[in-house]
């Protein structure tokens, strides 16, 4: 009976990431693609978006303290961040990118600076609601999806 | 009597397709190769187009049927890359002798509408937004074996496959019917010998 409470319990965690805005469709089409053969992809995934995009980031804080800005870097390096955080189905990060492309195309230093803060907190929340989701997800084995599409 | 068989070359059902995959995102490389992978291709991913053409001019050397398990059937690519872009890769595999034949796909996140036909205008079998997703890859996969069991060339630059913008759908070229040879009969059942009437 506690198993399926847990089970419950992470179906909800999982159900709020969803409709609280921070994933969207692209993080089910990754959990489609794992199986019993590769029982972690999703984590793995999000683990190497991580570790991969830190890089990304800390040249966007470095960019972001030259006088005078190189907004066509700035717009390069964020579309790289933007693609990967798409690619694991980030949605409100991904919002926050797009908000950050749209100031170096309009070349507002002050908007891009505000925005990146944006960009970092969503990031960062992120990963750490999807850490607590995997570590319950763990705890409880793996829980089916509804639909297994293949 | 002569038996009038059509036998078609099929890619073997038992010999998976091959794709090469070119991306120089570490993330988006691990997910295409899933993807690739729960679709049952052969998957070989490279990080840049440099990389790809080293490995196609070595599959290139390797032409005889024993190599056949090297054979790139399908090359997929991202669009924006460092050093050559997924478009430069494009122009100089339709520019080989040898690589034109193998048909490419331009994977990209940005839905630019002059580039989209620059690239089919340039040879591109489709161009993908991305993420992509499964049911692209599932699409990619008929259309392919469908090209490879008639026995047809990858779709000729006349031939437009443009995505629309409001429909992730590729239209599928209505054109491919134009070029089913109509002597060709199905794989399935060898046709009956027709008996000669004097």
């Amino acid at each position: 009976m506690e198993r399926n409470q847990m089970h419950t319990q992470v179906a909800n965690t999982r159900k709020s990431l969803f409709d609280q805005g921070y994933l969207d469709d692209q993080f089910i089409q990754l959990e489609e693609l794992q199986d019993s053969s590769n029982p972690n992809f999703v984590e793995e995934v999000v683990t190497l978006y991580y570790r991969d995009s830190a890089r990304f980031l800390s040249n966007l804080d470095q960019a972001l303290e030259k006088r005078p800005l190189d907004f066509s870097k700035l717009d390069n390096l964020m579309h790289q961040f933007k693609g990967s955080s798409t690619s694991i189905g980030a949605k409100k990060v991904k919002t926050e990118c797009t908000h950050f492309r749209n100031y170096c195309s309009a070349r507002n230093a002050e908007g891009c600076k505000r925005t990146f803060q944006n960009v970092k907190k969503e990031y960062t929340t992120l990963r750490k609601k999807l850490e607590a989701y995997f570590q319950m997800s763990r705890q409880v084995g793996p829980v089916e999806t509804a639909c297994q599409a293949r | 009597m002569e038996t009038t068989m059509n036998h078609q070359i099929t890619s073997s059902k038992s010999q998976q397709l091959h794709v090469l995959a070119v991306d120089d995102s570490n993330i988006d490389r691990k997910i295409i190769e899933k993807l690739l992978k729960v679709s049952s291709f052969k998957v070989t991913v490279v990080d840049s187009g440099s990389r790809a053409l080293e490995y196609l001019g070595l599959e290139e050397n390797t032409n005889s049927t024993q190599f056949d398990d090297l054979k790139v059937n399908l090359i997929m690519t991202d669009y924006s890359m460092p050093g050559m872009t997924g478009f430069e890769l494009l122009k100089k595999i339709k520019n080989s002798s040898t690589l034109k034949e193998i048909p490419v796909v331009i994977m990209s996140s940005e839905n630019i509408v002059t580039r989209i036909d620059r690239c089919l205008e340039e040879g591109a079998e489709e161009y993908l937004l991305k993420p992509v997703k499964l049911s692209d890859v599932r699409r990619l996969k008929d259309s392919i074996l469908k090209t490879e069991n008639m026995g047809m060339k990858p779709m000729e630059s006349n031939n437009r496959k443009r995505k629309r913008n409001d429909d992730r759908l590729p239209v599928l070229p209505s054109s491919l019917s134009c070029h089913i040879n109509a002597s060709m009969s199905p794989p399935a059942s060898p046709q009956q010998p027709t008996p000669k009437l004097c």
